[in-house]
């Protein structure tokens, strides 16, 4: 029995689709992925949900209703944990009840609960019900699983040689149209910056990758900066043990693999030396990143040498404009704060 | 040494006895006004949770009366609470006040992680010491429990508006004054005594509604816009889902004895409708309007800090709790700006619809 898969491009889509891409197609599945966020489909996210829900959750429903009648089933998982004693969002962890009451009209939504906080045997579990459910065969699941591990670790390397996740889904095969959006980070500075001599600024940017990936939400923020000779790097691009020895650095630890992410890799921009200034997007009322935000302001606060260092807060009223505004600034202060 | 901490609700009663049964002055935070509230958030983020918004306004006052010392909860997530200690800290250093800040971390299971937490603040006492301390404090924390069930019961049948919570702040008066467990206990007894004697027969019929929610914002009278006393006086039953003294045996008494299980009951109730932990008091919130809904009350509230993540799940998913079995549901989503008036208001309606829909219901 052949089924279609249907993905939400949002939310840790941008992290995890290759590997369920990968589990489910060679189980036999066909996935299809949502299509480019749109302004319709934030309206018809912002209509079911609740108006404290924060931006992306509202983009991920309008993309699980853009999905509906396409799909057997709407990928939808349930994100506790993806390493020990650490947890992702709240909001992440009662999404497919959202979905579920929010939703109608979606044939049946696929839920795995992905939790590793205590070990890895109950995740193993999940993925083995999950995969009960296209075939009875043992050995197809855990061949399948392997395969997806070994995609999910390649494009991890893709990801910290500098590409952006729909780039490197792209280079993998794994995305079918390769987008024109999002082109990349690369640091190959654009070849007449040798001419006239200046290296160009080198901007830190943090922020969940579900807004600065997602073209719509996250307004272009890496093309943007791109166009304005800037060369980006993002948390992604950073070696974890650093981002952990960076984060190591709060007394208390950070419960939010994501949070310590932003705050370990925020940490290590704000060193003097490391990049000309720390960009932070983040959504309207966000929960975890009004917090890492806090520690970030104060640590910028205690240090002597200032990296420059702006958050931009997007919500479902943000003008591009505004945006644009905003990033010509913060690059001119950067430009005016570099060393030498 | 000069201690202090949050308040919330009425535990600061209890909280004070404990300490100062342990041989350690106590400087409280004084009874929150607007100026707790406008310091707190003018130097908390603005998209933290109102607790910690107010907590920080809590210290900064308890600071200028001299304390110097702040214990605070710590917590290992997935919500907020668990680094509200650390984020505090910060935001007071960086005002370059003068202070110790001690985050008691949850125990998961170890006796001896309190013991030794306790130590730091404390120092070494005898044994007995540390038992009566406890036994005094937990004796005023139950008595309060007691007389606030006692207020929200009483209030409707009350003779004039206001002589409940009148007699109700005197009888705290004398909980806070009594000296052993044994003058807690009487006290408590006048105090229901003198509460019952305001009102007039308590038989007859009148809407009941449930409150539900965040749990600072369910115990604490002053961000919630004293909705309990506010309803109370329009003539409902109020009933509310959380106790203080409870919430410490779920959450604490258990986790320290970790062979004692923990209810199991709210993820049951809530299960048809949220089916996973969400953090803070999500499930919970959602699990005690089914229960209120069993329980044929012909409303419920839920009061939650604007940005709170288990509360948004929650209310999100609320209208199909509250369609499916057939019981009105309002959310209060509450910050610094909530003016008393706009909530009294939306009280009013509500209470109006549910009126209306207990009629109709007949
Ligand atoms: S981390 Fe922030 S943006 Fe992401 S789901 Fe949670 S609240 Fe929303
Ligand atoms: S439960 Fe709500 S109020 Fe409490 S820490 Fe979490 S987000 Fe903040």
């Amino acid at each position: 029995m052949k089924e279609t898969i249907g993905f939400p491009r949002a939310l840790l889509f941008y992290y995890y689709y290759p590997a369920w891409k990968t589990f489910f197609e060679s189980l036999g599945q066909t996935c299809q992925v949502s299509g480019k966020t749109t302004k319709a489909m934030i309206d018809s996210g912002i209509k079911v949900t609740v108006d404290e829900a924060c931006l992306p959750v509202k983009a991920f429903h309008g993309h699980v209703q853009s999905l509906s009648g396409e799909c057997d089933r709407v990928f939808v998982p349930r994100l506790v944990s993806v390493e020990k004693k650490a947890y992702i969002c709240p909001k992440l962890m009662g999404l497919p009840d959202m979905v579920r009451h929010n939703c109608t009209g979606i044939r049946q939504i696929l839920d795995p609960c992905i939790d590793m906080s205590r070990n890895r045997k109950a995740f193993a579990k999940e993925v083995y019900t999950t995969g009960r459910l296209f075939t009875r065969n043992p050995l197809k699941i855990s061949a399948a699983r392997q395969k997806a591990e070994y995609t999910y670790e390649m494009f991890t390397r893709l990801l910290q040689a500098g590409l952006a996740p729909i780039e490197a889904m792209t280079k993998m095969n794994l995305h079918d149209a390769p987008d024109s959006w999002n082109s990349g980070t690369s640091h190959n500075a654009p070849a007449f910056e040798k001419a006239v001599g200046a290296r160009p600024l080198v901007i830190g940017l943090l922020g969940h990758p579900y807004i600065i990936y997602d073209s719509f939400l996250g307004m272009n923020v890496l093309d943007r900066l791109k166009l304005m000779r800037a060369n980006v790097v993002t948390m992604d691009m950073l070696p974890p043990t650093m981002i952990e020895r960076e984060a190591a650095k709060s007394r208390k630890r950070v419960f939010w693999t994501m949070g310590r992410k932003l705050l370990g890799a925020g940490y290590y921009f704000l060193r003097p030396g490391t990049v000309d200034g720390c960009l932070q997007m983040s959504a309207f009322a966000c929960g975890p990143d009004s917090f890492i935000s806090e520690l970030l302001q104060q640590e910028s606060a205690r240090s002597q040498r200032k990296v420059p260092f702006m958050t931009i807060i997007v919500d479902e009223h943000t003008g591009e404009a505004g945006v644009h505004t905003r990033l010509e600034a913060f690059l001119d202060i950067a430009e005016r704060s570099r060393p030498g | 040494m000069k201690l202090t901490f949050a308040r919330l609700g009425n535990m600061h009663i209890a909280g004070k006895a404990l300490f100062e049964a342990l041989g350690i002055d106590v400087v409280l935070p004084p009874p929150p006004t607007k100026r707790t509230m406008s310091l707190g958030s003018l130097y908390s983020p603005e998209f933290a949770c109102l607790p910690l918004k107010v907590n920080i306004g809590n210290y900064l006052e308890a600071l200028e009366k001299g304390a110097d010392t702040i214990v605070m909860v710590g917590g290992i997530g997935p919500c907020r609470l668990g680094l509200y200690g650390e984020i505090q800290r910060q935001i007071l250093e960086g005002l370059r006040c003068d202070f110790k800040m001690i985050v008691v971390e949850p125990p998961q299971g170890r006796l001896d992680r309190v013991v030794r937490q306790l130590r730091e603040i404390i120092g070494p006492q005898p044994i007995t010491r540390y038992i009566r301390a406890l036994h005094l404090g937990w004796s005023k924390l139950a008595s309060i429990d007691t007389l606030e069930k006692l207020a929200l019961e009483l209030r409707p049948f009350e003779n004039s508006k206001g002589e409940v919570s009148f007699a109700f702040e005197a009888a705290l008066k004398c909980i806070e004054e009594a000296g052993t467990p044994k003058e807690v206990t009487s006290a408590a007894e006048n105090g229901q005594t003198a509460m019952k004697s305001v009102c007039k027969k308590t038989d007859s019929d009148k809407p009941r509604i449930g409150i539900v929610g965040e749990v600072f914002m369910v115990l604490e009278p002053f961000v919630n816009c004293e909705i309990e006393k506010r309803l109370g006086e329009m003539g409902v039953v109020v009933l509310r889902s959380i106790y203080l003294s409870d919430w410490i045996v779920e959450h604490v008494v258990k986790d320290v004895f970790r062979i004692l299980r923990k209810s199991k009951l709210p993820y049951e109730l809530a299960k048809p409708y949220l089916c996973h932990f969400v953090g803070g008091h999500g499930v919970e919130t959602i699990a005690s309007t089914v229960d209120y809904a069993k329980q044929g009350l012909d409303g419920v509230i839920q009061v939650a800090p604007f940005t709170c993540m288990p509360e948004i799940i929650a209310q999100d998913i609320l209208p199909t709790v509250s369609k499916e079995l057939g019981i009105p549901v309002m959310t209060l989503v509450l910050d610094e700006h909530s003016s008393g008036t706009g909530v009294l208001t939306r009280l009013e309606a509500f209470v109006d619809l549910v009126r209306m829909s207990r009629r109709a219901r007949r």
